[in-house]
């Protein structure tokens, strides 16, 4: 089965908006190369839970495939087409499971010596993609708020040291009532400016108060979620036969539901939580590397004006010699080794944030809970400074944005 | 395979990655060249020659060990390694980056393509046959000591002209541990987890691993004292270094191969869990470094060589997600560095040039004085 070949009918499977979207430009589909075609139908095919972002540019990418001529999808697209795709691909069910293709094709890239190929040929088209167009830029600058080192009482190591070069260093903040004036500035913002998705707190631990307006994620308030997935990949693997890509393909195919996560949700959130666990690595188990994913993927995908991060303690590795006598407890929580994860975390969302349209208009705060150490990003924070000017977080957040 | 997410950018990056120059600020290096001969004697007679290499995985970047802002997590390496090594600068894998299938072709020096979560042996002739079978050398000459995700094949390929009978011994601590546990609960399972990748893939294990017997019998060590003194270590890969060291003093074997891993814990995403990995490397790159200069049967002849079998993604790469993974094929998770340090090298240099890890087989072949010829690497002028 090639591109050439697609009918209408073969999107019966998809979603509602998805299948009208694909027939809608099943012209422009049948050109393009099967290196390429199945990624954008993996995009394609999850329409109905996207965010208006997602859909937005989803939408201006497919109008302008169908605004190209055929000289054009030559040009754009030669270098996929210098991509070998097995038999055994192009005779898999690749209009109904993209994402599985997209990862046979992976390997097969792997295995052939292609993928330096491909990502020249994908650098290519994001630049082609890019110019012709052009992202939007956001309605307000963006803001971005990391807030890390919950429960650490002290720290002697430098904090923020691949952020500093790109903003001012304040070591005389005033903590107290921080991560409150934080959150209503947060929340503020989301009245002042309605976007829907758009404004979002995402906490590694159990949510603070906040403005019901916000888009919330937490991994507290999942908890049960992991467990039953934990559960499900532990039963799972122990059937004769499971090996890690049959794993993966369950864990996709995984409905809200199937965790236990209740039907009344919105719909778009709660997918996007499930994706979450079930395609991140390690965010089923360390809150850390949960919020930096979850930042992450908002980031990338709901491209929001506003984002908090708080990151929260987690649960400590077990060296080997306790796991062999068995002598702590598994729930003991690593607050250093959790600062160290989080200031980590704060440079990434700081650099996914980057990433986005209206880069250049961008603020970003990252704030040591409950301590007088933050660092400001934004256009007006001159770069690589270092202040003791005291402060309380409400007022560096004015100087920030 | 080693990738997972082969997403299409919809965004571009205007943040571009440059390399940066190693060890500029350290003292006691020199700059060296091709034209540099390494100071390895013809007359030293290869029967006594051995070297040992380790690798320093699972994946690690430039930037959490040699680059200037990593260096604070390589203590030894810095201090007490490079004044009297021989530091590669650019060490370029070109191959499939997941662990197994790269360590695989790290030893046959050609590009594997075997899945990288199945119990495969590699296709071509290892380093471990090459040496076997041209210096005729029994199975207890070449030895890997490796963790358990399906490293348990790599001491022999499935070629025809070498294969079964003529690869190395392979020792598997974790699995060793593991049958020495009676009593199994859930944080046994969790210890012995295989790899960081697939956490809950376990791959059925084949070929000629350590047997449990020979515990006593070649290490001279009982089920009961190995379990002991695992209760005292706190890593994996501290346990392969105390096998390593029972080798070492038992048999001394002349090529020993031994595969680090814990530094792979990054794939759980927590960065001071991938630091305290890298930083535990290199405390235990420096013990064994201390066994080979005080075992008689090594000190003196042997060449130690300390390479991560590949990097990790570039934090400015959007298809990725940072030192996390390894997984977009970017320069940084193919470009990595090689320390060569004992017998016949130059202390204290530092070259630029870039080579394939390939060239490792060779240079060893080089070294010890057999043919490897099928692999496709060629051997590092600087080191033979």
């Amino acid at each position: 089965m090639l591109p050439r070949d697609l009918k209408p009918e073969q999107f019966s499977g998809y979603p509602p908006a998805a299948k009208e979207l694909v027939t809608n430009y099943l012209g422009a589909l049948q050109k393009l190369p099967l290196s390429f075609l199945p990624n954008l139908l993996r995009e394609a095919i999850d329409y109905d839970f996207k965010f208006p972002a997602e859909r937005h540019a989803l939408d201006r990418e497919l109008a302008n495939l169908g605004s190209l001529s055929p000289a054009q999808i030559g040009e754009w697209f030669q270098g996929f087409a210098k991509i070998s795709v097995s038999t055994q691909l192009e005779r898999s069910d690749w209009i109904n499971s993209p994402a599985q293709f997209v990862e046979q094709l992976s390997a097969h890239l792997w295995t052939t010596h292609q993928l330096d190929a491909f990502r020249v040929a994908a650098t290519e088209y994001a630049d082609r993609l890019h110019a012709a167009v052009t992202p939007q830029p956001p309605p307000v600058p963006r803001l971005g708020i990391t807030v890390i080192g919950q429960g650490v009482s002290s720290y002697d190591g430098t904090l923020f040291g691949k952020l500093r070069p790109h903003g001012g260093y304040f070591t005389h903040i005033n903590p107290e009532n921080g991560l409150r004036l934080l959150l209503d500035a947060v929340g503020g913002r989301a009245k002042a400016h309605s976007s829907a998705y758009g404004h979002w707190y995402i906490d590694g631990g159990e949510e603070a108060e906040h403005d019901a307006v916000l888009t919330t994620v937490s991994y507290g308030a999942l908890a049960s979620v992991r467990r039953s997935l934990l559960r499900n990949m532990q039963t799972e693997t122990e059937r004769p036969g499971m090996g890690p890509e049959a794993l993966r393909t369950l864990m996709a195919e995984m409905r809200p539901a199937d965790l236990g996560m209740s039907k009344d949700g919105d719909p778009i959130v709660d997918r996007f939580r499930l994706k979450l666990l079930t395609e991140g690595s390690g965010t089923q188990i360390y809150s850390t590397t949960f919020a930096q994913w979850a930042a992450r993927e908002a980031l990338r995908r709901a491209q929001p004006l506003t984002l908090l991060v708080r990151f929260a303690p987690r649960q400590r590795q077990r060296p080997m010699d306790e796991l062999l006598s068995d002598s702590h407890p598994a729930s003991a929580l690593d607050f250093v080794g959790s600062l160290i994860d989080a200031d980590m975390g704060a440079y990434y969302n700081w650099l996914n944030q980057q990433r986005l349209p209206g880069a250049e208009q961008s603020s970003f705060l990252v704030w040591f809970e409950g301590h007088s150490q933050a660092l400001a990003i934004g256009p007006s924070m001159p770069r690589g400074t270092e202040s003791a000017a005291i402060a309380d977080l409400g007022k560096l957040l004015s100087w920030t944005i | 395979m080693g990738e997972r997410a082969l997403k299409i950018p919809r965004t571009n990056c205007a943040i571009s990655w440059t390399r940066r120059e190693f060890l500029r600020s350290a003292a006691g290096v020199a700059l060296g060249s091709a034209f540099l001969p390494s100071t390895r004697r013809a007359s030293t007679l290869s029967r006594t020659k051995k070297v040992v290499v380790i690798t320093f995985g699972g994946g690690a970047r430039d930037q959490e060990t040699f680059a200037p802002e990593g260096q604070e997590n390589i203590p030894h390496l810095m201090r007490e390694f490079i004044p009297r090594a021989s530091f590669f600068t650019q060490v370029v894998n070109r191959g499939i980056l997941g662990h197994y299938v790269a360590t695989a072709s790290l030893a046959t020096g050609v590009y594997e393509t075997i899945n990288n979560f199945a119990s495969l042996p590699p296709e071509h002739p290892t380093v471990f046959e090459y040496f076997r079978k041209d210096l005729k050398r029994p199975s207890s000459d070449a030895w890997v000591v490796a963790p358990s995700n399906g490293f348990n094949r790599i001491g022999e390929s499935t070629h025809r002209s070498y294969g079964p009978g003529l690869g190395a011994r392979v020792v598997l601590p974790k699995h060793l541990l593991k049958a020495t546990l009676s009593k199994r609960g859930t944080d046994y399972e969790h210890l012995l987890r295989d790899n960081y990748e697939t956490p809950y893939y376990t791959p059925e294990l084949g070929g000629n691993e350590f047997e449990l017997q020979q515990l006593e019998s070649i290490l001279r060590l009982s089920a009961d004292d190995f379990k002991a003194h695992a209760r005292t270590l706190s890593s994996p890969d501290e346990l392969s270094v105390y096998i390593a060291r029972q080798l070492m003093r038992h048999l001394a074997p002349s090529l020993l191969w031994i595969t680090m891993h814990d530094i792979d814990v990054a794939h759980a995403g927590a960065y001071s869990m991938y630091i305290e990995g890298i930083q535990r490397t290199d405390r235990l790159c420096a013990e064994l470094w201390h066994a080979i200069q005080t075992e008689p049967e090594y000190a003196g002849r042997t060449t130690l060589m300390i390479l991560p079998d590949f990097g990790r993604d570039a934090d400015e790469d959007a298809g990725g997600n940072g030192f996390q993974h390894h997984r977009t094929g970017d320069a940084l998770s193919r470009t990595t560095w090689m320390l060569a340090i004992g017998h016949g090298i130059r202390e204290g240099v530092v070259y630029d040039r870039a080579f394939d890890s390939l060239d490792l087989v060779p240079t060893i072949g080089a070294i010890l004085g057999f043919s490897p010829s099928l692999a496709q690497g060629r051997p590092i002028s600087e080191l033979v």
